[in-house]
């Protein structure tokens, strides 16, 4: 055998799975990558019959649409199955949440039907809490109103490239204080993504007195299509 | 280490925050699969288990992984495990006043009964005094109280653990599975007892049980700076400790269910020691010369832990671990049969330490028949085949290029090849013959397989001279040697045009070598170059972005000030035979009139056979520990797969 033989091609998926998953507590610091190993084995743990990708380092069918960060809690982060096999997509949800390592559990298996748009179109706008310590309800209250007011937002990042700069204000579809210690925000996902890091950057900049005495937490409350200036869900059929 | 301890309660909810500025903190979080948390109030008996390196280095051990089944499948012990904290976190956690923690439950390390580190290399010494410190567990096992909790390691580097012997409170020679349990017993029944004479009392217990008990030895220095003697200051204490070593491994099937990282580790793989020990006597090869005799698992054994472990952790990668895995004597039964039943899944299986035998070839196709084939690794060690007679390697060149070329025949492109550089005896020579053997190998494989886009990977780094072994009588060859060495080879392969571009050589400069040659080696006084080296804030000295070799030259020049020592005095000097060699009273079996005898015949190029097929040539371990080789061929096979529902 002078040349290897090219592994034989795997048949496509017999069925999609969308699945709604988060991230609570101590998870929040799972890495993207973390992520996806821990799912990866907890699929295999709890005998999901995946399908695979062709070629010689075959991997298990799974697009993640979107995800967030290390760091992150997420209530609404969302995911594609394909599997070899048709599954009830209460058992594999069931199935999951008992493999998975603590704080990554699985909330929601739908199946995507034939046609239907995938999750990536459908994930619009995210509304986030945001955990600020430092700030009174009052400076918060003001920080937010200033917010809304302002024509632009503009923000630094720093990224591989260097400090760029945009303008945070058209992402945000909705901004609030509901409470001292905590900002609420709604921010539609286009390009440049909008994070909610870059709200509060923003919020520090309209009104100095909001200066934070450590680092803001950051929980994805929700994440779906924007309709009618809310966010519905994605498995909500049109 | 008190009679009672209550709960000192989770230190999570002042990490938490802390930990949103740090690189990786999924590493510090804990609940992975398969981690075990108790009830503090139902253990009787505490430890925590911690290895002296980043999580992603110290996740992945094999012995931290079966200790802490092995204590957690007691009810009344609990382990929790605990990895040095990288200088970003620790900063920020002295900061804070946060004390080190284990993952957990994340209770402060100094509440346990028992830290128990594992040592693998000497590199992490200042990782342990690191964790000591963030503890708030005094450095000197004498400045420790009542409350601060038993230090004890194990491991392969604490064959030798004079430079740490004053930061420890004892010392597990060996394999540590029915060890930590005897240790357990010994601090519940002197916790039950109400701590009768405190630490040096369980401490007693501890060293008449077998244990290594560092500060009930005195040791004098003669003149000249070597070591008078070492004997015990009290009645009763063994002059000798005599390492651990267990039988019938198929008993012991752990780790059952190993913890499943989340963050990533340097080894994701669910590994399986095939055979415990070796006796193929390579001569520079420490872990070969401290885990005698042989021992092997049988088939049945690793067919039932391979199925189980995989199911328990949802891994796809198999290690088939050992010293020389092809020479268990069912390595054949083992790797057909593994192959059979995973064949068409996407489970793949390894062989790490391979010989040079065509055999293996067949072994590694076996093992790859689900397509993923990376490169296939040998170690002749030494590029002369006079060298690696001195080292006892028998590795002929001529079997090199059969081996390769049957893997060439078979679909391999790549070998990759491990030597030594530094060797006793070695010459200029000797190292650029590795040019030479790559060449044949890459000349080997364009034959065979008619293309050119074959590869050589020669690796190469110093040689380290360890206790415990033939060499521990030897200079080690100096850091200008080393470099010039290896520079001297890189440029012969460069002006190689023929086969020049084929090979890849990689290399370890020889400094971080010569501070592993003052530890391993090391007495006592080299505790305080470890201590210095810590204060002038070395940390992870096995990265090479941490390491600093001229930290650890400047702090073992000012440490070792008046002792009439030094650097060169504890690595490239050469040994006499009737010199105290600090590990003389710690006894592995060997006996030192052979291991000397060995080191005459490495000297005049002497080959020694291996003792499980050409006859016992009285190392001295059987006879000495009671311990007896044990192999196959047992027949046995495979059992058939237990059924899985869903």
């Amino acid at each position: 055998m002078a040349t290897r033989e090219q592994p034989p091609q795997s048949p496509p998926p017999v069925q999609r799975l969308q699945v709604r998953y988060c991230k609570r507590g101590r998870a929040r610091f799972t890495s993207h990558r973390d992520v996806a190993r821990a799912l990866e084995r907890a699929l295999r743990r709890a005998d999901i019959p995946m399908a695979y990708s062709s070629g010689f380092n075959p991997h298990p069918r799974i697009s993640y649409a979107g995800a967030s960060a290390t760091g992150a809690a997420t209530e609404a982060d969302y995911l594609e199955l394909g599997l070899a096999r048709s599954c009830d997509p209460g058992w594999v949800r069931d199935a999951m949440s008992a493999a998975l390592p603590e704080g990554i559990d699985v909330l929601e298996v739908v199946e995507r039907g034939i046609g239907e748009p995938s999750l990536t179109d459908r994930l619009e706008a995210s509304t986030w809490q945001i955990a600020v310590a430092g700030p009174s309800h009052d400076v918060a209250r003001r920080a937010v109103a200033a917010a809304l007011a302002a024509a632009s937002l503009p923000v630094e990042r720093l990224t591989k490239n260097g400090v760029r700069q945009f303008d945070a204000r058209p992402a945000v579809l909705a901004l609030e204080a509901p409470e001292a210690g905590t900002i609420l925000a709604t921010l539609r996902q286009e390009v440049p993504l909008v994070r909610p890091d870059d709200v509060v950057q923003a919020l520090g900049r309209v009104e100095p007195d909001f200066v934070l005495a450590s680092a803001a937490l950051y929980a994805r409350l929700d994440q779906g299509l924007y309709r009618d200036g809310r966010i519905v869900s994605p498995f909500e059929k049109p | 280490m008190s009679e009672r301890r209550d709960d000192p309660g989770s230190l999570y909810d002042r990490l938490e925050p802390l930990l949103m500025g740090v690189s990786k903190p999924i590493q510090y979080i804990g609940g992975e699969v398969n981690s075990i948390r108790k009830n503090w109030s139902d253990a009787e008996v505490r430890w925590v288990l911690m290895y002296p390196d980043a999580y992603a280095i110290g996740q992945p051990n094999q012995g931290l992984a079966i200790l802490y089944e092995v204590l957690n499948e007691r009810d009344w012990i609990m382990a929790e495990r605990s990895y040095a904290v990288w200088p970003d976190l620790a900063a920020l956690m002295r900061e804070h006043g946060v004390g080190q923690f284990t993952l957990e439950s994340h209770r402060p390390v100094r509440a346990f009964d028992i830290l128990g580190v594992s040592l693998s290399t000497e590199l992490g010494y200042t990782n342990l005094l690191a964790v000591l410190d963030l503890a708030s567990i005094p450095r000197r096992s004498a400045d420790r109280g009542p409350d601060d909790p038993l230090v004890i390691v194990g491991g392969h580097a604490s064959f030798n653990p004079e430079p740490i012997a004053d930061f420890v409170d004892a010392v597990v020679l060996g394999d540590g599975e029915e060890a930590s349990l005897r240790v357990s017993a010994i601090v519940r029944g002197w916790k039950a007892a109400g701590c009768p004479d405190g630490r040096v009392g369980v401490l007693t217990m501890l060293a008449d049980a077998g244990c290594y008990v560092p500060s009930f030895y005195d040791v004098a220095y003669a003149e000249d700076g070597r070591i008078a003697s070492v004997r015990p200051n009290r009645p009763g204490v063994a002059r000798i400790v005599e390492k651990n070593t267990l039988q019938h491994l198929d008993e012991w099937p752990y780790p059952k269910a190993p913890v499943v990282p989340i963050a990533e580790t340097v080894h994701e793989r669910y590994s399986v020691e095939i055979f415990r020990g070796c006796t193929r006597g390579c001569r520079f090869c420490q872990a070969g010369m401290v885990t005698r005799p042989v021992r092997e698992r049988n088939v049945e054994t690793i067919g039932c832990m391979v199925e189980a472990g995989l199911a328990a952790t949802g891994l796809e990668e198999v290690g088939l671990l050992s010293l020389s895995s092809a020479d268990h004597t069912e390595i054949g039964t083992i790797a057909k049969e593994l192959g059979d039943r995973y064949e068409g899944t996407n489970v793949s299986l390894s062989l790490p330490s391979t010989r040079v035998d065509a055999f293996n070839i067949s072994l590694a196709d076996e093992l790859s028949r689900n397509g993923r084939r990376s490169g296939l690794t040998f170690a002749p060690e030494g590029g002369s085949a006079r060298l690696r007679r001195v080292i006892n390697k028998g590795v002929d060149e001529d079997d090199l290029i059969v081996t390769v070329t049957a893997a060439f025949g078979r679909g391999w492109r790549h070998v990759k090849l491990y030597f030594m550089c530094g060797l006793p005896t070695e010459t200029d020579d000797d190292v650029l013959g590795i040019a030479d053997l790559a060449a044949r190998v890459i000349e080997a494989g364009r034959q065979t397989s008619g293309q050119r886009d074959i590869r050589c990977t020669v690796s190469i780094g110093g040689f380290v001279p360890k206790s415990h072994t033939p060499f521990q009588w030897a200079g080690q060859a100096d850091v200008e040697t080393i470099d010039r060495r290896i520079q001297l080879l890189r440029q012969r392969v460069r002006d190689d045009k023929r086969y020049g571009r084929s090979i890849t050589v990689r290399y370890h400069d020889g400094k971080p070598g010569q501070i592993e040659g003052l530890l391993s080696r090391g007495d006592r006084r080299v505790g305080r170059v470890v201590e210095e080296v810590y204060a002038r804030g070395g940390t992870f000295d096995g990265w090479s972005e941490h390491f600093s070799y001229d930290r650890w030259t400047e702090a073992a020049a000012s440490a070792l000030a008046g002792t009439g020592v030094d650097l060169g005095w504890y690595t490239t000097r050469e040994r006499t035979r009737d010199e105290v060699l600090p590990w003389d009273h710690l006894d592995v079996g060997l006996d030192r009139d052979w291991l000397w005898h060995e080191w005459q015949e490495a000297l005049v190029e002497g080959g020694q056979d291996d003792c499980r097929w050409d006859g016992c040539y009285d190392c001295g371990v059987c006879t000495s520990l009671g311990s007896e080789t044990q192999i196959g061929p047992t027949g046995k096979h495979l059992l058939p797969l237990t059924v899985v529902g869903s």
